[in-house]
């Protein structure tokens, strides 16, 4: 730990500052909740049953037929666990955005505004839910398993766009939390809305596009571009049609269409704290 | 007259906007307020929290900065720390423009807000202490002394372990402001300190704030609605009401132009008709006990000999005039000059 108190306002400095900023202070909420270790496990262990609750759905829809929308159980659980991992890293890194509003309402916002760290990073990390790891667990162990059980060729390209996927789709998500949580400025009751948006994309994206209607997945490829988390890259892994006629190099602008999602988040965000009045005392 | 308030009597601070620690140049706050007025339409207006304040203070200072609920207190001090970008005129803390460098300024003020607590509600206190230390870059050894010193005079060596939900209010007050202290801040601000606070808790809250003031030459601004906070600790109070500054000066000043009055409750030993003396009035007679005003600038000892020589005295107190009396009576004073 360098004693460098310059602290800069350019860019790359603040995001450093908010990095550490976030792993001090996520870092404390970890040892606070490592104290109870057995009480940590059990919560973990819940956690990861509760969410593979969804996934035991679809197993019972699959009891009853052979393929939902011309995709198999395996190539499903490809989608779902590509969903799932993504957003479950989201939801533990940044799902405490959610209380944001609840802090500008009781004014304990504030405080967050005197210390000397990026505001985000504290809001994000407040509260660090471990628990929450149980989703990446799940979404993991469903991933693992339909990597060996579909039935693709494996190239290299495809294989790449595995991790591609996770972290583009996690990135994405996290957009959605942030503009979610900027939104909160706004309209301090945002928060289910911002549910709306993330929970519910996770879930519609555990299902084949093919099962929705054109105007739903034009929706969610060009203006909510939730399509990248895992719909339009997978359907390219498995060789599946996507329902919308777009070339084969679109597949691989996930990281792309990441990127511009992260830059806008970043506008809304400095917008809404800009815009922020504090309470009355 | 009106002017006059402000400039005629101003005191420490009538050196202009140069040079100061903290200085305010015509700084303004107008808030948008929408109201519903049906089921879809609003009504916008303007409200001026705080309407054009000028003041300067020097390193080192303490001042109180008083004013009835409402008045554009906390939003002067939310202003100053970064969490409000003014509407309008100059503001500067240590050379630092708040709202535009906040981060960069958090490093070099300290924060208590007395209606809510910086440090984490969940965690023992020795956590939030220990995440300060790293958030603000306090080098170790100064991070070490600065809490050693800390413990020992707010009195929190048994209270580290303590989750901050558990703590008392008193308790949590005095955590907070070691919190606020930890990062050698040079200015110091505090959001009504007392509030809520028993007599001793109050008492020991200010007695450290003067040492600090005078031992580490910290600069303090202190809004509260306590006059006896300001009388204990501050040469210079700035009175604020509706957004503008109304006085400026030291605190006798103020009693002077208020023209506010004292008040000596007596108990007498049987009731009796309301008690004839110079200089003193009845205003309140309740059974034996009786209600005097006198002028806020005259002494009570001649008053009260006078009483105890005339009548049969059981006991009595002398109330210090609120701040509220004393603005409105500032208030009554120009609508009739």
């Amino acid at each position: 730990m360098g004693e460098t108190t310059k602290v800069g306002s350019t860019a790359g400095s603040r995001v450093t500052d908010g990095l550490r900023a976030y792993l001090l202070i996520a870092g404390m909420w970890i040892r606070a909740g490592m104290t109870y270790r057995t009480s940590f496990v059990v919560t973990v262990f819940g956690n990861l049953l509760l969410s593979g609750l969804d996934f035991v759905g679809i197993l019972l829809m699959f009891s009853q037929v052979d393929s939902l929308g011309g995709w198999t159980l395996p190539e499903v659980a490809f989608l779902y666990g590509l969903s799932v991992t993504a957003f479950g890293i989201t939801d533990l890194l940044l799902g405490s955005s959610e209380v944001l509003g609840t802090r500008i309402r009781d004014g304990s916002f504030d405080t967050l505004l005197v210390r000397p760290v990026p505001v985000l990073a504290q809001v994000a990390a407040d509260q660090f839910p471990l628990r929450r790891f149980g989703r990446v667990i799940q979404g993991a162990l469903v991933l693992g398993w339909a990597l060996f059980a579909v039935d693709v060729d494996w190239t290299a390209p495809k294989a790449l766009l595995v991790p591609v996927m996770l972290v583009s789709g996690a990135v994405i998500f996290g957009a959605i939390f942030v503009a979610g949580a900027a939104f909160q400025f706004l309209a301090q009751d945002a928060a289910q809305v911002q549910n709306a948006f993330t929970y519910g994309g996770t879930t519609l994206l555990q299902y084949p596009p093919t099962l929705f209607g054109k105007d739903l997945v034009r929706g969610v490829t060009f203006v909510l571009p939730l399509a990248f988390v895992n719909w339009l890259p997978a359907s390219y892994v498995l060789g599946r049609p996507y329902p919308l006629d777009l070339p084969t190099w679109v597949t691989y602008l996930s990281p792309l269409a990441a990127g511009v999602c992260c830059a806008l988040a970043g506008v809304l965000w400095r917008t809404g704290l800009r815009s922020y009045r504090s309470t009355g005392s | 007259m009106a002017d006059g308030v402000t400039d005629g009597v101003t005191g420490v601070g009538a050196g202009g906007v140069t040079g100061g620690f903290i200085e305010l140049d015509r700084v303004e706050k107008v808030f948008d307020v929408r109201k519903k007025t049906g089921f879809l339409r609003r009504e916008r207006h303007q409200v001026r929290a705080v309407d054009s304040i000028s003041f300067s203070v020097a390193r080192g200072e303490m001042v109180g900065y008083i004013g009835p609920n409402g008045a554009g207190k906390s939003t002067t001090i939310k202003m100053l720390t970064g969490i409000l970008t003014p509407s309008g005129g100059r503001l500067r803390v240590a050379g630092i423009d708040p709202s535009r460098e906040r981060t960069r300024l958090a490093h070099r003020i300290g924060v208590v807000f007395g209606q809510r607590t910086t440090l984490w509600w969940d965690l023992p206190l020795i956590d939030s202490y220990k995440l300060m230390h790293r958030m603000y870059r306090i080098p170790d050894g100064r991070y070490r002394e600065n809490l050693d010193r800390l413990v020992e005079l707010l009195d929190l060596g048994a209270l580290l372990d303590v989750p901050v939900r558990q703590l008392s209010l008193g308790q949590r007050m005095r955590g907070d402001i070691a919190a606020a202290l930890l990062h050698d801040p040079e200015v110091l601000y505090l959001d009504e300190p007392t509030i809520g606070l028993d007599v001793v808790s109050k008492a020991n809250v200010r007695e450290f704030l003067r040492e600090v003031n005078t031992e580490r030459g910290t600069t303090v601004l202190l809004t509260t609605h306590d006059l006896q906070d300001i009388e204990q600790l501050c040469s210079r109070v700035m009175v604020i009401d509706h957004g503008r500054m109304m006085y400026d000066g030291p605190l006798t000043g103020l009693h002077e132009i208020g023209d506010s009055e004292r008040t000596l409750v007596v108990d007498l030993e049987r009731e009796l008709p309301p008690i004839e003396v110079e200089s003193a009035r009845v205003v309140k007679v309740e059974g034996p006990r009786q209600w005097l005003a006198f002028p806020a600038s005259a002494s009570a000892a001649p008053l009260v000999a006078r009483i105890a020589a005339e009548y049969p005295l059981v006991d009595l107190s002398v109330r210090e005039p609120d701040i509220e009396a004393v603005i409105s009576r500032m208030y009554a004073e120009k609508a009739t000059s």
